[in-house]
């Protein structure tokens, strides 16, 4: 049984000798996330957790790595990518340049099938996608472009319904049980590490991705990223939060349109 | 002995279910009053396709407001929610939804056991629990935590469910304290207060 005192013992140290600050997360699945951890690792007590967090710097890394959520999928909520197909993309292409911010994007399989509507919409070229998260290992991921050739059967499904056309499958290259993406679609992709409870403002982007991210966050630490956001947004860029995510009840509402019924919205003033 | 359950107060009732269950709720439902003095959360399996008809279904057969949860969501008295496809809902102690996009438990997105045990920790003794027809284990963890938090664990009789491995698989391993018919767990609802 671990008691909240426990975890907010661990959080400052998480905070004072590592600048990581997890305060503001939502409480119950980091909980349950430090208790899986506790769980994997085999660790006798909380009290060892802790101990092994603050003695061993290199432990810090799968801490972070395990204590946050990287479960993410290609075309994920198929009506949110046609919505971007059909309702967004156009909307990018009437401007020269076009800046695109993954933020909180795990092991980039949203940035990828971002890449391949671009390609579809003849904007790649014109694009760059900024992909960031606080995890370096995922990154390394997005980096490399290589997901399990297995789920490869579904992704392709979901693409077809999000409204593509072509054979999936013209976008990678399968080896040894994996799928590689395209180099043109990973040249086009800017990684990065970014901490959105402490990082700032770091671009104008035209659109800005931050699906099933804010969940783990509190209502104060969202306002917090959602007024990053909205600073970080050009004139008439767009916003896309995951589907029960929501601007309501935010400090920015009143500065965004919601464009349908997907969660993306166009940012008014 | 046996503990009387009345003098109990429900701050907030859990149901789980997996495949037969949505049978029930929609004969549970109407039998419920309107007026229900707890919030009731219903996380039931569903395909991972966000289908949100089901709501306006389940909403359809009460009169008590109902809806699917939103990420961040305000816990209110009287009112049924639905946990969301593909989530994982959680209970946070100032009485907020929050929602986890994390691993399956029990190949289950939502889990039965993840909402269960968070609640038991927000509302230990003043939390109810039942599970209905499935067939898999989910639910038995998080029935197990209501219990040890102090609440009461109900499940669907399983000569009545149609997948009876759920409740059958909590009752070989914890003490359940009731186990009903559809008649019965309306009944036993409304006495709740």
């Amino acid at each position: 049984m671990i008691e909240e005192e426990d975890i907010d013992l661990l959080l400052n140290d998480l905070f004072d000798l590592y600048g990581y600050d997890f305060t503001r997360y939502s409480r119950a699945s980091l909980k349950r996330r430090i208790i899986r951890l506790c769980s994997l690792d085999k660790f006798p007590s909380f009290a060892e957790l802790r101990y092994r967090v603050r003695s061993d710097p290199s432990y810090l890394k799968r801490f972070v790595e395990e204590v946050t959520v990287n479960v993410t999928e290609m075309f994920r909520d198929p009506g949110f990518y046609k919505s971007l197909r059909e309702d967004v993309l156009p909307v990018l292409g009437t401007k020269p340049f076009i800046r695109i911010w993954h933020a909180g994007c795990s092991t980039g399989e949203e940035v990828y099938s971002m890449a391949i509507l671009l390609k579809e919409a003849n904007l790649l070229r014109r694009s760059l996608l900024y992909a960031t998260d606080l995890n370096p290992s995922v990154l390394e991921k997005v980096r490399k472009g290589i997901f399990p050739l297995a789920l490869m059967k579904q992704y392709s499904e979901s693409y077809m319904n999000a409204g593509g056309t072509r054979d999936f499958s013209s976008y990678y290259t399968a080896q040894y049980g994996q799928a590689k993406f395209d180099n043109e679609l990973s040249e086009k992709i800017i990684i990065s590490t970014h901490n959105l409870v402490s990082d700032s403002s770091f671009n104008e982007f035209d659109l800005i991705l931050c699906r099933n991210v804010l969940i783990y966050f509190d209502k104060e630490l969202q306002d917090r990223v959602l007024k990053l956001f909205d600073a970080s947004l050009g004139t008439l860029g767009h916003l896309a939060l995951g589907t029960k995510e929501t601007l309501k009840f935010s400090a920015v509402q009143n500065k965004f349109k919601q464009l349908n019924r997907e969660k993306i919205w166009k940012k008014i003033i | 002995m046996e503990e009387d359950h009345l003098n109990h107060t429900c701050a907030f009732l859990l149901i789980g279910g997996s495949a037969g269950s949505l049978e029930v709720l929609f004969k549970l439902l109407p039998l419920l009053r309107a007026d229900l003095p707890f919030p009731i959360a219903l996380v039931l399996h569903r395909r991972s396709s966000a289908d949100s008809s089901l709501s306006e279904l389940l909403a359809s057969k009460t009169l008590n407001p109902t809806q699917e949860v939103e990420d961040k969501e305000p816990i209110t008295s009287g009112t049924i929610y639905l946990a969301p496809a593909d989530y994982h809902l959680l209970i946070e102690h100032d009485h907020t939804f929050s929602l986890d996009y994390s691993e399956k438990i029990n190949f289950s997105r939502p889990s039965i056991d993840v909402t269960f045990e968070s609640a038991a920790e927000v509302y230990g003794p003043r939390l109810v629990g039942i599970l209905l027809s499935g067939a898999n284990e989910d639910g038995t963890r998080g029935l197990t935590a209501v219990k040890r938090a102090g609440g009461i664990a109900a499940v669907q009789n399983p000569d009545t469910a149609q997948m009876p491995f759920m409740p059958h698989y909590a009752l070989t391993h914890l003490p359940v304290d009731y186990v009903f018919d559809t008649i019965q767990m309306a009944a036993f609802i409304n006495s709740l207060a």
